[in-house]
Formats: C-alpha cells, structure tokens, sequence
C-alpha cells in the first residue's frame, strides 16, 4: 500500500457512502471516492453474490474470497452482508442509508423501488440524500427497461464504430467502458456533494452509461452537426498529421506509436534517422503530401523502426523532440521504472490473494492525498461493526438476523 | 440571466485541446465561472483541428473547440510578455481553482507555478493535466493522443477482437484517452474543492494522462499480477459476445456471456430448432463451436434491420445494442425523451447541437447557456470590470500583442 500517504486524510473524509454496487460500474465509482477518503460501506449478501466475486473465464466458482477481478474494483471499503430482499433487510438498508451522505446502485431501473429502496423511500430517511442510479441507458426513455453491459455502452455511444482499423470490424473494447460509466458516477457525486454544502439540497442523479461514453466523443456529434457525415475508424491515423501510427519493432508483438505533429518534427525524424533518401521524397515534404501517401510513407517507416527495440527507439525519438511511445504491455506497466518511481504501481495485501500488485489512485494531491485505504473486504467483515456500533444493534440481535439469513 | 449552482466557483483554464479543457468544461455546464485563457493571434490549438463546416479551416468554427468550450468565457492574454503574467497572477489571485496544462517546468521559468501563485492565493487548487505527469523520466517527454493512450496500456488491448498478433494494436475512439484525462483532473479537483469549503487547504494536483488512462483498465492489466502472462489483443475469440450485421449492413452487438443470455436470444430467434440440440445447447458447447455458432447467428441476422434485431432481443431480455455512428445516434429516440441534447447558437458557427450531461440531476434544472467564446471574446469584460483596467490599459495591452 502506499505506506506513508494511508496515514494523511483524503479529501473527503467523513464522507460515507452506502454502496448498493455491484459488478463494476458502481462498484468502481466508489473504489475511487473511497481513494479520495470516503467511508465506503458494501452492501452485498450471499443471496445474490457479487458476481465479480464468482465469475472466472470458466465459470462460475464456490469460492467468494479468492477473486482478484473482484479485489481490482473494491479496494478501501467495508462490506456488511444484508440480505436487501427481506424486510428486516432492507429496513436496516434504509437505517444505514439514514447514516450517510451518498448512495449508489447499478441494477435495473425499478429494483430497488420494488425493494423499498428508491429515491423516495431513502430520501424520506434522509432528505439530503445523494443517490445515484447507473443503468445502461438511464431510468427514463424508451429504453430504459433494456439490459445492458459495457459492450452496449460503447456500441450504442458510438465509441465502437470509432474504434478498429478502417478495413476491420468496429472496436467493442474492454471491461474499461464500464469503469468510465463509474468515473463519469463519481464525478456526479463529487459535484452533487459540492453543490449540497451550497445549497444544504441532496440530488437524485439518475446517469445513463451509454450517454456517458457518448459525452467521450462528444466531437463527432458536432462533426455530424456541422458537416452531415459521421467520422468513421481509422485505426491509429489523424487526419492532419502524418506520420502517426503504430510500427513495428525488434521482437515478438513489440511496437511504438509515433505522432508527428508538423513539418519541424518531421525534419527530426529525418534527422534521427540518418536523413535516407526515401525521406527526402518531395511528396513527404509536406503533412498534406504525407497524409496522401501515409501507406507507402508508413511502410518505409516501419523499416526503420524494425531494427529497434521500441524503449530504445522512444528514448531516441523523445530525445530530438519527435512525440513516441511504446504500445506498453502489462507487463511492461508493472515493471515501468516511471511509473514505479511515480508511485502509479503499489502492492496491496490480501488476506486470500496475499500480496500483489496494483494501480493506484490516479491524482497526486500535495496536502490531502489519495491512497488505497485498505484492501478489498471480505463478504461481511464489517458487520459487528457496522450492525452493532453504528446502527446499535445489540448482539443477541445481530446473531438473530445471522440465524433468520437477514445477516447473510 | 440565470445561473448555474456551481456559480460561486472561480476557475481560470490555461489549457489546449482536450484533456484540460473537458476538465474546465465538466466544471463551466454546472455553472462554474471558467475564464479561459488563451494565446493571443493562434488561442488553443484545438482551434486548428477541426472538423470544420465544408472543411474550411476557420478557428472560430472548430466543432471540437465548441464542444469543448461551453459557458466558459474567453480571454487572451500572451504569458511571454511581463504585462501578461501579472494580469494572469491577478486573475488567478481571486480564483479558486487553475487548470492547466503546460509541459511540467513550464510555468515556474514564467514565475506562474504552484509554488509561486500560492503566495499571492494561499487557498488556491492548480490542477496539472500532462502526459507522465510532474515527476519521473518521462516527466518532460513529448506525447499526442495516440502516443499516450498507447504509453498507457489501452491500446496493447485493442481490437479486442482481434484473430492474432498479426496486425498493429489501436488506439481508443476519437480522444478517448484525453477525455479520460479530463473527467479523472475533474474528480480529483471537486475533491479539493470540498475540502477546502470545509477549511481545507489549497493544494497542488498532479494528474499523469497515462496513469488515469492505465487505472481504467486495471480489471484487465491484472490478468498479469495473477498470471504473470500479459493480456493481448486476442482476448475476445470467445464466447462473450459478438458482432453480427443486419440486412441493412449495419452492425449489431449480441452478448453470449451466460446461459441466461442465450435463452432470450434463442427466443429472440424464434427458438430454431439447431439452438436447442447439442452442441449449442449448452455454454461449453457452444464455446467450443464458436465460430460455427457466429455463421449461424449470422444467417439469422441476414433476415432482420440492426434495429430489429436489437429490439427483437431485448424484448426477450437480453443484452444486445446496434453499432451507432454519430448519425444513427442522433436519431435514437431515447435522447429526445431524456433531454440529452442541447443547442448552443453560436455567433460564427451558427446553432448547433451538443452531446448535453449524461445524467440528470433532480435538483439541477439548468442546462448552461453559453457557446463556446470567441478568441478573446471576454477581454473588456474580463480585465476592465473585473480587474479594473481602464479602457486606455486594454488599448495599451493590444497595442502590445499582451491580449
């Protein structure tokens, strides 16, 4: 863990957070509030088990504690396992929700009014509530009953057609478009919560995934709205700069991505590269002579590139100005001595998992840090705790709801 | 005029293209007050990069400087010159937040880093957005859009569909990677804010394009912490999901991901009778003939619009969802019935339509009201009412090139 940051407050300390979350898109939104010092509290249950706790490329697992899928989107929090589908359940939802500041939930639209726990159920319990619901396409419209996954997000956004090569299929991309669904959650919540110490208001927000992703690319929109024609993908190319994309370099599956932004950086890139007589083609004189003739241009190119390793080749490009990197691997990230001298790679423990490594918080904040305030909790740690010292629950109680499968 | 509720917020923005920038604008469409200020003659470089109305280059009609510009307001000011940098400390000694984005090392040659603003605004937040961020090797290195997303992990990943290693990894839509900048800066100093309304300090944050990039894709980076075996491009020739084309020739997404997923589409399908009979009657078996299985649901597919097919299987209750160019998109009724757009009429560009926010506040009825500013649209405004420079001075500093 980054050690000597865990012991400076973040941000948003005493801040707490009921977090009805569960794969990733919610689950994630809180991971990062809890980075910034937030109480994050999990509400999950062996009813219906996180499914990011279970699932593995082979199917389904028995074992609850043994997920790094799971560990990688709730570091920092607490988990009570209440069984929300009981109304002892969720009356104690309701009590713990009247504790807080935030909650969030990413079900289905309808859910969690069908369990008591909507807007208009918590907010009686706690009028200045900020609740956030995150579905694929929003609680409203026509297609709000819809299901969806981040695949969906980033089809209907418009995000995959944007992405690929310009001959190959659109670009569906990763479990990453779920995380910008959280991200763009966590910010609502940072800005409700700025908003409430204004206003003394809480706020229902009701974020719809797919709009989110469509807001990051946001510029085709206008594009259409100014020229009649949606842009189309075109793998790693721009339209006004030449060179600009991804060669290959010495070795298996090892490339570097180079953009070169004018005609000064092109001359750089002659230079570094001994000046060959290809270069001194008058059609590549120019980014427009460039662009026309980028698949020839990109075939001498790779030439070049092929007799470096691509650290080596970046190293050398960065030095004369020429913007370059290489297409990091995981391997490489973790490995990074930037990275690692930044502090971006850390180690977290687990008590199942042990010790591993791990991203951190993505902000440096001088005077009021982001850490990773603890590990990822197990199914309930935080019961006695939260059941008892928080809501007062005497123990004989608790052990009553353990034995009804309320506590669960 | 109206105001939005995040109105008490002074922000100045010294930012180009999009990371910074989307930051300063996820702040101005809750009402933030955003004084933008840009290089005199040129101003941001997002200025130069288009799309343009008939593809005419006109840096007042750059579709990707008005989406990334609204309800802030514009001034220039030229940081080269000594008049310049004071009436940047004296913008800056009122505000509450800076964004900026220089190359790290930048602003303390000009006297305008952290450092040196805190001792004129001891409250103040500086939000950095660069490439590598303040510190390390690559603190000074040079990057674009592709080389950062690709410095960061992402593009390694993509396509995800891809068949084999043969061909080059990609990076993310459009700005993806730079947006994803932007929300992350937007977070970090919204956290700072809250803070600081609460008797917090000011403070410095350092945000790194590429670690906020590299921190999105941590569910899949991690497959090498448990495997020692790095993730590729090749991950998704498997049964998770698929793409198929309409009659229409348009793309549709179908996620096969579970059981449960399978019966809705097997219904969608009209329950033939092949789907229910091994091997495709089961996960395993359909794993295990998955290509086998992509022919097929592409011969159903031929028969049925994108639109069909994708209303036929969420009336059965899975996942699925067409392919959206910008165009399609837009015509998606669900947009309409939430709201999702907004026009700004913008004096060079004319009215045009803007993605609006992707989520509704109960409690926040305003929409924003202003396009994105001229270049120096702002400058009376800015430094006569504000600070108090005498229409003379303004003459004087235009004089100079200074605004």
């Amino acid at each position: 863990m980054s050690d000597n940051a865990t012991s400076r407050p973040g941000p948003l300390q005493g801040v707490r957070v009921i977090d009805f979350g569960w794969v990733l898109a919610g689950p994630y939104a809180t991971m990062l509030l809890s980075y910034l010092g937030a109480e994050v509290i999990k509400v999950e249950s062996r009813r219906r088990v996180d499914e990011q706790r279970i699932a593995h490329r082979a199917g389904l697992s028995e074992e609850v504690e043994a997920s790094s899928n799971f560990l990688e989107v709730n570091l920092g929090k607490g988990s009570v396992s209440l069984n929300i589908a009981t109304p002892e359940g969720a009356e104690l939802a309701r009590r713990l929700v009247a504790t807080a500041d935030v909650a969030i939930e990413n079900m289905r639209p309808g859910v969690m009014d069908r369990l008591g726990l909507g807007y208009d159920a918590l907010s009686e319990v706690k009028p200045d509530l900020i609740m956030v619901s995150i579905s694929g396409w929003g609680a409203t419209g026509p297609l709000r009953d819809y299901t969806a996954y981040a695949p969906c997000f980033s089809s209907y956004s418009g995000l995959a057609h944007l992405t690929g090569y310009a001959d190959g299929e659109p670009g569906t991309g990763t479990s990453s478009n779920d995380a910008r669904a959280g991200t763009a959650a966590a910010f609502a919540i940072l800005m409700a919560l700025n908003i409430r110490e204004r206003t003394g208001e809480g706020q229902y927000i009701d974020l719809a995934a797919s709009l989110a992703l469509n807001a990051l690319v946001g510029d085709s929109v206008l594009e259409y709205a100014m020229t009649g024609e949606s842009p189309a993908r075109d793998g790693n190319r721009d339209r006004l700069m030449a060179p600009h994309n991804v060669y290959r370099c010495k070795g298996e599956d090892r490339w570097i991505s180079i953009a070169v932004g004018d005609d000064t950086e092109w001359a750089k890139l002659r230079e570094t590269m001994g000046d060959p007589p290809w270069a001194a083609d008058e059609t590549f004189a120019t980014a427009a002579g460039r662009r026309a003739e980028e698949d020839r241009l990109d075939a001498l190119l790779e030439e070049w590139t092929l007799q470096y390793e691509p650290m080596e080749l970046t190293e050398l490009l960065q030095s004369r100005g020429v913007a370059a990197m290489p297409s990091f691997s995981a391997e490489e990230l973790f490995n990074s001595p930037h990275l690692v001298e930044r502090g971006a790679v850390t180690e977290v423990a687990h008590p199942v998992l042990g010790r591993r490594q791990a991203v951190s918080p993505p902000w440096k904040l001088s005077e009021t840090p982001a850490s990773i305030r603890s590990t990822a909790p197990l199914l309930g740690q935080s019961n006695d705790e939260v059941f008892g010292r928080l809501l007062g629950l005497p123990a004989e109680e608790i052990e009553r709801l353990k034995k009804a499968k309320v506590i669960y | 005029m109206s105001q939005g509720p995040m109105s008490h917020l002074k922000v100045v923005e010294l930012a180009d293209l999009v990371a910074a920038p989307y930051c300063g604008k996820l702040l101005a469409d809750f009402g933030a007050d955003v004084i933008k200020v840009e290089p005199p003659q040129h101003g941001d470089e997002a200025r130069r990069r288009g799309p343009f109305p008939d593809d005419a280059p006109d840096p007042e009609r750059s579709g990707l400087f008005l989406y990334l510009n609204t309800n802030k307001r514009g001034v220039t000011l030229d940081l080269g010159s000594e008049q310049g940098r004071e009436l940047f400390r004296r913008l800056v000694a009122d505000a509450d937040v800076l964004i900026e984005d220089r190359t790290p090392g930048e602003l303390a040659r000009l006297g305008l880093d952290f450092q040196a603003l805190r001792k004129i605004n001891p409250r103040l937040i500086v939000t950095s957005v660069t490439p590598f961020g303040q510190t390390g090797p690559w603190a000074g290195y040079k990057s674009r859009h592709l080389t950062t997303f690709h410095a960061s992990g992402q593009g390694y990943l993509l396509p995800m569909n891809s068949p084999d290693l043969t061909r080059e990894p990609v990076r993310g839509a459009g700005y993806l990677g730079e947006y994803d900048a932007g929300v992350t800066a937007a977070i970090g100093t919204l956290g700072a804010v809250f803070k600081r309304g609460r008797g917090g300090p000011g403070q410095h944050i350092d945000v790194s394009k590429q670690h906020a990039v590299m921190h999105l894709e941590k569910s899949q980076l991690r497959r090498y912490v448990d495997d020692g075996v790095a993730p590729d491009r090749t991950g998704m020739g498997r049964l998770l999901e698929t793409l198929v084309t309409g009659k229409d020739g348009r793309y549709v997404l179908i996620i096969l991901s579970s059981q449960i997923q399978w019966k809705g589409l097997y219904k969608a399908m009209g329950e033939p009778e092949w789907a229910a009979r091994p091997p495709f009657d089961t996960q395993a078996g359909r794993s295990a003939n998955y290509p086998e299985l992509r022919r097929r649901l592409q011969a159903w597919a031929d028969g049925h619009t994108a639109e069909e097919i994708f209303h036929k299987i969420q009336a059965c209750k899975s996942a699925s969802a067409p392919v959206y160019d910008a165009e399609a998109f837009l015509q998606s009724p669900q947009l309409a019935a939430r709201d999702y757009l907004v026009e700004y009429e913008h004096p060079a560009a004319g009215r045009l339509t803007h993605p609006g926010r992707p989520y509704k506040f109960s409690n926040v009825s305003w929409q924003g009201e202003r396009p994105a500013p001229l270049l120096g649209q702002h400058n009376d405004e800015v430094f006569g009412r504000h600070l108090g420079c005498s229409q003379d001075d303004l003459a004087k500093f235009r004089e100079a090139g200074v605004i």
